[in-house]
């Protein structure tokens, strides 16, 4: 097997498969809700390719940033604030 | 600010956009090949982590080989000419600068909106197995999947495969159409070998015709769906089931952002091509799915004859006869798949349509098109431009998408500004 | 009994409130626009309502109607939040500026205060440091216009009518597909459009100017104020009437979702709606020289509009000199939405023949 991928989710060191989106790294180590709409409600990533904007992060400082698209590299510090 | 210049670009790097690329390369043009994921192969070929299926790995290769340049992780967001487009990536602006432009943008997924949709959990059929296929793990999960067209076996079959439990694919079209198209296959060799093989391969997976979801409620660990199942009463819930995960997907739609951009005609929600992919915009071509839905094999045909056009090159009678096979497969597929009328009457009156702005299905009432709803209700307001709802009014109501202005996706300040400096038009 | 009957062409914010006014005195109005309410310059615009002093008109037509603004009972969906205006000097010169503009408010009887450069930091911690002061006008707020232009006309149960007008001939008004309407009264509120629906042209010319702004996502918090560079009043009203000129300036609105919306640019000789991105590129940079935060903001969207001026800056608000039936209300520029409730005051007046609340003169349509 490959050499796992290691990153950060606000703070916290994960491992992962190289060719893991961000997106779902977030999922499997349990992030759900990936935003909170205008009326508080929460929301996940809906259509895994990069049009719904849903599953927007903070990766390495950058905000707004498409999770579904976007693969993990190593050293990634991703905020899920 | 990187920038490259080209011959040919190429927007959108799945079947339409690879074979486009590659023939254009092959007759001796420059080529530039851009896409918003990380990998080629579009949707339909997308690469589970780093493997490509076996077709895209293939076209990948000739594209090397054919030196096509190829930038993944980039989005095209503002494109002040034919010959100028801006894309962002993580890391920054990319410019692109090309004689002739060919659109492959592809197709989204269609979400009509029903109570519960917006839930955590709830995703795209598509969408479902982009994730997996992104890493995302399924064994052991309990999966709906909901919705119409081909998409839903194909994911059920994928899903399987990764050790999901898949409960049911519930499909609103009726059993009959499905049967009639799946015979007139008989003219489409391959498309019959893939659907019997989707078949053999599904039919563990409970399969439901006529049916789609009313309501998807939040339990405390997992998901709770209510389907229903006509001839009875349309709103009788007739099966309840419990998920983790479920995809819902009513087809799909073209994107026609960057087409509508740049100021290219639609036909009703795809963009307007001539017998030779050409678009109303002098020097732009468009192949695949966003000049309408058509599969993968369809779309390669097109992304030829586009290419082939744009390099000033005659269209041979082999391809001409390919592009009408694939028309008129597109055809069968599209009818046999049409939303029924009653998945107009999903939505409740509280259900939100545009998710973006949390807009309520009530709201939209007052108004007669998608522009007067966005400016008094905010629908279609949000960060995604109205794609995603989009595709939900285009069939409850028959509205025409807005306008599109840039930038096409959200991006810093300062990097549109930069695009903005250094655009020549 | 019948009431008398008023035609009001022109669904913008401008019309809508002329419409509204009359209703309110009794008349039975039917709006007629080739466009749904508030979709032409009145949704391009950014909703500000503001206390300008170019020249005495415009302070008084501003003042007045930022007065009957106050009085408005605007259901929230209106948005507006009353967050006031800081006029920013970036040097000792614009410092002297927000002086002189300080005595001109305070003469008048409008609030403002002076900010020096601590209490400008303080107030909007996001403004780059070393900016000599303010001048804050805490009554100033926003509104999102379109919503108000439907809250206009369903306040005033207006009977809207989706029609191209294409003439106007005093009472008479014409469509595209030949009908002809008539009424009591004709207020002819058709923005850019208005003079060319006159079968008796005015004097005076309305002038289109192209105006650029971009939006960013939700950011609550990064600014409190509309901010506005003191620079403004020299670069943008500027240079009126010359062909090709345009002007950038720093102009950062807090919107009641959160956005920011950021201008703005003026520029003449331009009639085609296509973001322009040389101009967008200098109002970005403005605005980030300003404000170097606004360089990370998300940007979601832009747009372009048109706002109708006059040589004089000044609108046409009044009876068409020879149609005794008709009145006209165009050529706000680009302070439509705060000038609109004030406009359709004197529109009343005239029509009603009451005495107006300030001196209609200035802004006659028999002027040049």
């Amino acid at each position: 097997m490959s050499d796992r991928i290691r990153m950060t989710i606000d703070g916290r060191e994960i491992a992962v498969e190289p060719g893991t989106t961000v997106a779902a790294a977030l999922m499997m180590n349990g992030v759900h809700s990936f935003r909170e709409s205008p009326n508080g409600d929460e929301r996940g990533p809906l259509c895994g390719m990069g049009i719904c904007f849903e599953c927007r992060m903070t990766v390495n400082g950058a905000s707004g940033v498409r999770t579904c698209n976007l693969l993990c590299a190593d050293g990634m510090e991703v905020s899920t604030q | 600010m990187t920038s490259s210049r080209s011959d040919i670009l190429v927007v959108g790097a799945g079947p339409a956009g690879l074979a486009a690329a590659v023939t254009a390369a092959e007759t001796g043009c420059q080529v530039t090949l851009v896409d918003d994921n990380p990998h080629v192969g579009g949707q339909v070929w997308r690469a589970e982590r780093e493997t490509l299926p076996p077709r895209a790995a293939q076209w990948y290769a000739r594209a090397r080989q054919a030196k096509v340049h190829m930038v993944g992780g980039a989005t095209v967001v503002y494109a002040p000419s034919p010959h100028e487009l801006f894309a962002h990536s993580v890391d920054g602006a990319k410019k692109f600068q090309c004689e002739k432009l060919i659109l492959a943008t592809g197709a989204h997924e269609r979400f009509l909106p029903f109570p519960g949709w917006t839930l955590p959990g709830v995703v795209g059929v598509g969408g479902l197995q982009a994730l997996v296929k992104g890493g995302l793990p399924v064994v052991g999960k309990r999966v709906a999947l909901v919705g119409t067209g081909p998409l839903l076996l194909a994911v059920g079959a994928f899903l399987m495969q990764r050790g999901a439990h898949v409960l049911c694919i519930a499909e609103q079209a009726r059993r009959t159409r499905v049967l009639a198209f799946g015979a007139s296959l008989a003219w489409h060799p391959r498309k019959l070998r893939e659907a019997v093989k989707l078949k053999r391969a599904t039919r563990p997976i409970p399969r439901q015709y006529s049916t789609w979801p009313l309501a998807i409620r939040a339990r405390s660990q997992s998901l709770e769906i209510d389907l229903t199942r006509k001839p009875e009463s349309a709103a009788a819930v007739t099966k309840t089931l419990e998920c983790d995960l479920i995809g819902c997907g009513f087809g799909v739609v073209p994107d026609t952002v960057l087409a509508r951009a740049l100021g290219c005609d639609l036909n009703g929600e795809a963009v307007r091509v001539n017998d030779h992919q050409q678009t109303s915009i002098a020097n732009v071509y468009c192949a695949g799915e966003s000049n309408g839905i058509g599969g993968a094999d369809l779309a390669l045909v097109e992304g030829e004859v586009a290419a082939l056009r744009a390099c000033g090159q005659t269209i041979g009678r082999d391809l001409q006869k390919r592009l009408d096979r694939g028309r008129s497969f597109a055809q069968g597929l599209n009818d046999t798949y049409q939303l029924r009328d009653e998945l107009r009457h999903l939505g409740q009156e509280d259900t939100i349509v545009c998710r973006c702005e949390d807009v309520p299905l009530e709201h939209l009432h007052p108004y007669g098109s998608f522009r007067d709803a966005k400016l008094k209700t905010r629908c279609g307001m949000g960060a995604c431009q109205g794609r995603v709802c989009g595709g939900a009014l285009a069939f409850l109501r028959g509205w025409a998408p807005d306008s599109v202005r840039p930038p096409y996706a959200p991006i810093p300040m300062e990097d549109f500004a930069r695009m903005c400096a250094d655009a020549t038009t | 009994m019948d009431s008398r009957r008023a035609i009001v062409v022109g669904a913008g914010i401008v019309g809508a409130a002329c419409a509204r006014e009359l209703a309110r005195a009794g008349y039975s109005v039917t709006v007629l626009d080739s466009r749904p309410p508030g979709c032409g310059t009145t949704a391009a615009g950014m909703g500000h309502v503001v206390i300008m002093d170019d020249s005495p008109a415009q302070f008084a037509l501003t003042k007045l109607s930022r007065e009957l603004w106050d009085q408005l009972d605007l259901p929230d969906y209106g948005e507006r939040e009353t967050r006031g205006t800081l006029w920013v000097a970036a040097d000792s010169e614009e410092m002297d500026a927000v002086r002189s503009k300080h005595r001109a408010y305070s003469d008048q009887g409008v609030d403002a205060e002076i900010l020096d450069e601590h209490q400008l930091a303080e107030a909007e911690p996001n403004l780059r440091p070393g900016l000599a002061g303010a001048l804050r006008v805490a009554g100033d707020s926003v509104v999102y216009p379109p919503t108000v232009v439907e809250w206009l006309l369903n306040d005033a149960n207006c009977d809207v009518q989706q029609v191209d007008v294409t003439e106007i001939d005093d009472n008479i008004v014409t469509a595209n597909d030949g009908t002809t309407l008539t009424a009591d009264v004709v207020v002819n509120a058709a923005g850019n459009y208005a003079l060319g629906l006159l079968t008796e042209p005015l004097d005076i010319h309305v002038i289109p100017r192209k105006g650029h702004l971009v939006i960013s996502e939700r950011s609550a918090g990064f600014c409190n104020h509309q901010l506005i560079e003191l620079g403004y009043l020299k670069t943008a009203h500027g240079n009126h009437g010359e062909t090709n000129s345009e002007s950038v300036a720093f102009n950062l609105q807090p919107r009641a979702t959160g956005q920011m919306l950021l201008g703005s640019s003026r520029q003449f000789g331009k009639v085609d709606s296509v973001v322009d991105p040389g101009v967008l590129a200098k109002m970005v940079n403005r605005a980030m020289e300003y404000m170097p935060g606004i360089a990370k903001l998300q940007a979601v969207r832009t747009w372009t509009g048109f706002r109708g001026a006059t040589r004089d800056n000044l609108p046409i608000i009044g009876p068409h000199p020879t149609q005794p039936h008709l009145y006209i209300a165009c050529g706000h520029e680009g302070l439509g939405i705060t000038t609109a409730l004030g406009t359709a005051r004197l529109i009343k007046q005239f029509v009603l023949k009451e005495e107006p609340d300030i001196d209609p003169a200035p802004y006659a349509s028999a002027r040049s």
